[in-house]
C-alpha cells in the first residue's frame, strides 16, 4: 500500500487519470469493426471494377443504379472515409504535437471526409434515382 | 582495432530496419495514400453522376498514363493494407506474437499483395493481352 489511509480503497483510485490520453477504448474498437467491414466491402469494389467493362457512361450508370451494387458502393464510402478518418486521426496525433495545430488538422480531417463521403453518397442516389 | 560485436540500440540513421519494421511502416503510408484513393473514388461517382461529359473527361484522365499510374499505385497499396490489415486483426486477438509466425506472416502478406495485384491487372488487362 502507498500510505496507511488508502489501504481500504481500491486499487481503482490509484488508476484513475494514470491512464495516457483517458479515452480510446471507442476509437480503437471502431478502427478494427470498420476494418473488418472493409474486407468484403474491398472485394466486392475490386471485383465488380475489373469484371464490369465500365468504360462507358452508360454501362457506369447501369452498374451502379442496380439496388445491390448502390447499397454496396454507399457502404464503401461511408465505411472507408469514416476509417480512414479515424487512422487520419491516429497519425496527426503521433506526428504532430502542436496542439494547436494538432487539433485544427484533426477537425480539418473530419470535415473533408464526411463532406467527401456524403458527396459520393449522394451522387450515388442521384445516380439511383435519375436511372428509374 | 577489433571491432567489438555488441548489440547497438537502434538509431535512425544507422540502423537497418528489420523487414518487420519497414512492414508496419507500409502499413501507415498505405493507409494514408488509400485516403487519397478513395477521394478520387468519390470523384468518379460524382462526376458520373454530373453527366456523360463529366464522365467522359474523368475516364480520359484515368487512361492517361499518369491516370494509369495512379490506378496502379492504387490497387498495390490497397492489397498490401488489405494483407497486411488481416494479420493486425489476427494481433488484435492476441494470436501469432512470437518472432517465427511474425516472420511467417510478414512473408505471407508480401506473397498474397503481389499476387493478387497480378491478378487484378491480369483480369482488367485480359483483352488487351
Ligand atoms: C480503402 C480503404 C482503406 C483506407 C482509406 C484505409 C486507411 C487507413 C489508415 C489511414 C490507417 C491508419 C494507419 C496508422 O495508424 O498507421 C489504417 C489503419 C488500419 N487499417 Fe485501413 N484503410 C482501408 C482499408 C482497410 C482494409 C480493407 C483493412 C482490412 C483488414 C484495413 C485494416 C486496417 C487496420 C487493422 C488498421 C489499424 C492498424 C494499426 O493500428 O496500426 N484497412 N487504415
Amino acid at each position: 500500500m502507498i500510505d496507511g489511509s488508502s489501504q481500504f480503497r481500491s486499487h481503482l483510485r490509484h488508476a484513475r487519470g494514470m491512464g495516457s490520453a483517458k479515452e480510446g477504448t471507442h476509437h480503437w474498437l471502431a478502427q478494427r469493426v470498420t476494418a473488418l467491414a472493409l474486407l468484403p466491402l474491398t472485394f466486392w469494389l475490386v471485383f465488380s471494377l475489373v469484371t464490369l467493362s465500365l468504360e462507358g457512361h452508360l454501362e457506369f450508370i447501369t452498374w451502379l443504379s442496380s439496388p445491390i451494387s448502390g447499397t454496396l458502393m454507399i457502404l464503401f464510402l461511408l465505411v472507408s472515409f469514416h476509417h480512414g478518418q479515424l487512422g487520419i486521426q491516429v497519425v496527426v496525433e503521433d506526428y504532430i504535437s502542436n496542439i494547436t495545430i494538432r487539433r485544427t488538422l484533426l477537425i480539418v480531417t473530419k470535415f473533408i471526409s464526411y463532406l467527401l463521403a456524403t458527396l459520393g453518397i449522394v451522387s450515388v442516389l442521384r445516380i439511383i434515382f435519375e436511372s428509374l | 582495432m577489433k571491432i567489438p560485436h555488441r548489440p547497438l540500440s537502434p538509431h535512425l540513421q544507422v540502423y537497418n530496419l528489420p523487414l518487420t519494421a519497414l512492414l508496419s511502416i507500409s502499413h501507415r503510408i498505405t493507409g494514408v495514400s488509400l485516403t487519397l484513393g478513395i477521394v478520387l473514388l468519390t470523384l468518379w461517382v460524382f462526376s458520373a453522376a454530373l453527366g456523360e461529359e463529366e464522365y467522359n473527361l474523368f475516364s480520359l484522365f484515368l487512361n492517361f498514363w499518369l491516370g494509369k499510374l495512379v490506378l496502379f499505385g492504387f490497387s498495390v497499396a490497397l492489397f498490401y493494407h488489405l494483407c497486411n490489415g488481416i494479420r493486425h486483426l489476427f494481433w488484435d486477438i492476441g494470436m501469432n506474437f512470437d518472432l517465427k509466425k511474425t516472420m511467417l506472416a510478414d512473408y505471407t502478406v508480401l506473397f498474397s499483395s503481389i499476387i493478387l495485384t497480378i491478378l487484378v491487372w491480369f483480369f482488367a488487362l485480359r483483352d488487351l493481352i
